[in-house]
């Protein structure tokens, strides 16, 4: 019960990380309405400026948990739970979701899950969205230029990736860590007391 | 099976200063039934969870020790069931049976016996559906017998309760009892909290009260404890039986009206019910579980849209937003006139720490930050809040939470106050002081409706009440003044 | 709308399959059929997936209402395409300045669009003939995924239907403390992101003790657990998993027979 294993997974760490997953699956399916709604009024690759948000539970995910496979998991669970909802990509988030999750992890695993500070989290982002971004051209857009389209999509999306997903989870932890909520993991535990 | 053993015990939460229980010496032989009294904040909770094994290490300070039948519950929770104050935290699975079967399976009962000892343990406490039943579908009182069930399917030599019936009607209260009384074996210990004193006593052969600053202040059969300290143990907030606190009724009859409800109703939650509140009076609401009483409070306090009929609020108190429904009304003007509590009281904080929890009214309605200050510290005081004052409100015990809840509703001092279950979880002192808090308003020529299931509550001092039925009622609620 | 109930009538005969040869069988069809870039093989895949749909008990109606959003992401591959197809040979059908649209592009978008269908059909068809704790304990037992993983995930799901509940009463809470965002839209949005970060707030905290619940009843003991809900994986199951290899594969063979097939790389 009480293992001294710093990296095995708690019932809170499974479940925390779940429920963001969860959490995010739902927020998935809002933002492809966004994304496919509204947002279609700027074309791609423009529209890869906001494609960072897709990233953002790995990055988050592997900040919090700070467990050997929480961005993979996390960001896998989100895509299944998007799937489930019914996203407008459907059952290929099984591949991409994971495979973008495991682009993730490596920053994550390259530091040996001692490092958490900023420069990794913006390493994971970016290479989760270099990820994405290689699935889709080859995938997706297949027959498209690499100059006008190609590279430029790629770029954008590593670029949105960096800032949102990167930045934008740090950002996000901090807050959360701020409300309390996070007094259980090493993230939320640097508070005074009252 | 289940003998307890606590020597020099005590918790501090990570990021508090001072100890949640400390000094506790305790020991309960196994098949012994004890009631665990103590102040609001006294640390009963913390002093439950520390015996499931439910304190994390890594979530605060330990001092001295804790065992179940000579082993550390954190290790060893096989013996352990508990029932935690709140059911619906409580629920891991869709399907009701398959919560059940959970906490089972978890402990490698052999799968053929599962589902007979699921069925037994529903039966034993009276789950009026089937296995399927979906738990998001359960109203209160039937989520925290499923709860009760999922804990006595284990057979845990020791059964933890906190404050199992807080919530529900009085006939679901009386059914759980009876649930537990049936369903404990002779070598179960049982260990309840439970502030309603005298409902308890049936279930137990033994009172613990635990002493706020710490340690243990009486141990022993209920009749000697009561004797020996009762004066004490009731100025200090236990619900000693037998004494009664003198009931505040309305001097002067009630003012002018204030607000109307026609046919008010949210089908399926609420059938159409006709109310009328005035200033000056304090009306209670009444009814069982489930018959949309919270609905109905929500309703009032112009925080839901109504389904059918509506919400009229008189010129006393709307001034010149009479002609608009409260739904409708803006924010800042709505808390200014209506202060709501809610039933479940986390449900209505919204900031970080409790002081800020208690400004942002005052500050929302444009109060100069002295003047935030001064209602704030009052009220703090009021309500012993003071020492809690940075803490954050998610952290709070039940009581302490409740106390903040109404406290954020009185703030900005509305002429109608509507309070959903102010009293569920209080210490006599708490629910004292939320009488003389309330009376002390109507006095003022506040309005003031409780939503509530404490019948002492109500004969201390509603003038008047409503009682909500299951059918819709042609007639309406209104049953007039009271006696 | 968001709803996570199975749709399908359940005594279908594919519907009662267990759910991992459901979901391994979906992934393999669709595995096969990303590997074409041509419009026909998806074609006669999302003809056999509409012939067996009757097997899963779904109604078409259902389907349709259920594959709605996949038009948006359709839409958005064929104007990429549009606009940024490398290979622009093939009859000029329209030429409007910047933009050339070829017989040759369209051909690729029509494949593009009925692959993505063809892909995301049996996921569709999964999820709605499969209930969430069958998954998760055929997950446990028929493909041997971690047990104490698979029943997180599960409990953590459960929270999704009460996230609504928990929105609704942010807003309340706020508008009884006198916060709200009028007809400003600036404050609108702030409030907006405010009460989504304290759903999230909200969600955490509920995790965090939904764990302690499970603890409570001996979820991380150590034991090995049992299972009340037993999952099979009969023969019937290996069948559908290789029937679904066996037409995924012969999609691509009809086409490579037409000589229309076109691998995605090469
Ligand atoms: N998670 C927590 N973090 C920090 N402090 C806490 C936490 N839980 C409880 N406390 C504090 O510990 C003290 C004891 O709380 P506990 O819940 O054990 O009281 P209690 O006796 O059960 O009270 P009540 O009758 O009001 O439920 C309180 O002052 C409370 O504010
Ligand atoms: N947000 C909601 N959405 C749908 N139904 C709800 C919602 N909240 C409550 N209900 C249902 O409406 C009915 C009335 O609920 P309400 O909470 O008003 O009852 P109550 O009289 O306050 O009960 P209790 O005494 O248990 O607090 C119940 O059957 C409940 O299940
Ligand atoms: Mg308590
Ligand atoms: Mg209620």
């Amino acid at each position: 019960m009480t293992n001294t294993d710093s990296n095995r997974w708690r019932t809170i760490d499974i479940v925390i990380a779940a429920v963001l997953g969860v959490a995010f699956g739902i927020i998935f399916w809002a933002w492809g309405l966004l994304w496919n709604g509204p947002a279609d009024a700027i074309p791609l690759p423009g529209r890869a400026a906001i494609y960072g948000v897709w990233l953002v539970p790995a990055v988050l995910g592997g900040l919090i948990i700070r467990k050997p496979g929480a961005a993979f998991f996390t960001l896998t669970v989100a895509a299944l739970v998007s799937v489930a909802l019914g996203s407008s990509w459907g059952w290929t988030l099984v591949i991409q979701g994971p495979l973008e999750a495991a682009a993730a992890e490596l920053a994550f695993a390259a530091f040996g899950y001692r490092v958490f500070r900023l420069p990794v989290a913006l390493l994971a982002a970016t290479l989760a969205g270099l990820a994405a971004a290689l699935y889709d051209v080859f995938i997706w857009y297949p027959d498209t230029a690499w100059g006008s389209f190609r590279l430029p999509y790629i770029l954008i999306t590593a670029v949105s990736s960096l800032v949102i997903a990167g930045l934008g989870s740090v950002a996000l932890t901090r807050a959360l860590a701020r409300t309390g909520v996070l007094d259980r993991f090493p993230a939320g535990r640097e508070r005074a007391a009252i | 099976m289940g003998a307890v053993e606590v020597r020099g015990f005590g918790w501090r939460h990570a990021g508090r200063k001072a100890w949640a229980v400390r000094g506790v010496d305790l020991r309960i032989e196994a098949g012994e039934r004890v009631l665990l009294l103590g102040p609001s904040g006294a640390g009963k909770s913390t002093l439950l969870a520390a015996l499931a094994g439910l304190l994390p290490e890594d979530s605060g300070e330990q001092e001295g020790t804790v065992e179940i039948d000579g082993l550390d519950p954190r290790k060893d929770r096989e013996r352990v069931g508990i029932v935690f104050q709140d059911p619906e935290t409580q629920l891991v699975m869709a399907r009701s049976g398959d919560d059940v079967a959970f906490g089972l399976e978890n402990r490698g009962v052999p799968a053929g016996e599962i589902w007979p000892r699921v069925d037994e343990a529903l039966r034993r406490v009276g789950f009026p559906y089937d296995r399927d039943r979906p738990t998001a579908a359960l109203s209160g009182g039937e989520q925290q017998r499923l709860a009760l069930a999922g804990a006595l399917a284990l057979r845990p030599g020791l059964l933890l309760l906190d404050e199992p019936t807080a919530n529900l009607d009085p006939a679901g209260a009386d059914l759980v009892r009876r649930a537990v009384a049936g369903a404990l074996s002779a070598d179960t210990t049982l260990i309840l909290v439970e502030h309603r004193v005298a409902e308890a006593l049936p279930l137990v052969d033994r009172v613990v009260v635990l002493e706020p600053g710490g340690g243990v202040r009486a141990d022993g059969p209920p009749e000697a404890v009561f004797a020996a300290h009762g004066e004490a143990l009731a100025a200090e907030g236990v619900w000693v039986p037998g004494r009664t606190i003198p009931p505040r009724h309305a001097t002067t009859p009630p003012g002018e009206e204030l607000l109307t409800a026609d046919r008010l109703g949210l089908p399926p939650r609420l059938a159409p019910t006709d109310l009328r509140v005035r200033a000056g009076e304090a009306l209670a609401v009444l009814g069982p579980n489930g018959v949309g009483k919270s609905t109905l409070a929500l309703l009032l306090g112009g925080l839901l849209r109504p389904g059918v009929g509506r919400v009229t609020a008189t010129a006393a108190l709307a001034g010149a937003d009479d002609r608009t429904p409260p739904h409708r009304w803006r924010a800042p003007a709505l808390t200014r006139r209506i202060g709501s509590v809610f039933q479940d009281p986390e449900h209505q904080f919204v900031t970080a720490t409790v002081f800020d929890e208690l400004a942002l009214g005052p500050r929302r309605t444009g109060q100069s930050e002295p003047a935030v200050r001064a209602t704030v510290d009052a009220l703090l005081d009021r309500l012993r809040l003071t020492r809690l004052a940075g803490a954050n409100p998610y952290t709070l015990s039940g009581g302490e939470a409740r106390r903040l809840s109404v406290a954020t509703a009185l703030a900005t001092a509305p002429r109608l106050l509507i309070c959903d279950e102010p009293t569920f979880g209080q210490d006599r002192r708490t629910w004292r002081e939320l009488l003389d808090l309330f009376a002390d308003l109507r006095d003022a020529g506040h309005a003031v409706v409780t939503v509530t299931h404490d019948a002492d509550f109500v004969a201390a001092l509603a003038d008047r009440t409503v009682t909500l039925n299951r059918r819709p009622d042609p007639a309406g609620g209104d049953s007039g003044r009271r006696p | 709308m968001i709803s996570l109930e199975p749709v399908a009538a359940p005594g279908a005969p594919l519907a009662r399959r267990n759910p991992v040869a459901k979901l391994a069988a979906a992934l393999v069809f669709s595995a096969v059929l990303v590997a074409t870039l041509d419009p026909v093989a998806p074609a006669i895949a999302i003809a056999v997936e509409l012939a067996v749909l009757p097997l899963f008990g779904i109604r078409y109606r259902v389907l349709a209402r259920r594959a709605l959003p996949l038009l948006a992401a359709a839409a958005g591959i064929v104007v990429t395409l549009v606009l940024f197809a490398a290979d622009r040979s093939g009859r000029v059908l329209l030429d409007a300045g910047p933009l050339l649209v070829t017989s040759g592009v369209l051909l690729t978008a029509l494949g593009l669009v009925l692959r993505m269908f063809a892909v995301a059909l049996p996921g569709v068809i999964v999820f709605a003939t499969t209930d969430p704790t069958d998954l998760a304990d055929a997950l446990v037992q028929n493909a041997k995924a971690p047990a104490r993983f698979a029943i997180g995930t599960l409990a953590a799901f459960r929270l999704v239907p009460l996230l609504g509940q928990e929105w609704q009463m942010i807003e309340m809470a706020r508008r009884a403390r006198g916060v709200d965002a009028g007809r400003n839209p600036v404050a609108k949005l702030r409030l907006f992101v405010s009460t989504a970060f304290a759903l999230l707030v909200g969600a955490i905290r509920r995790g965090t003790r939904l764990a302690v619940a499970m603890d409570a009843r001996g979820f991380d003991a150590g034991t090995p657990r049992t299972f009340a809900r037993r999952q099979r994986f009969g023969v019937a199951d290996g069948l559908l998993v290789a029937g679904a290899a066996v037409l995924g594969s012969a999609a691509i063979a009809v086409s490579v027979a037409l000589g229309t097939f076109r691998p995605l790389i090469g």
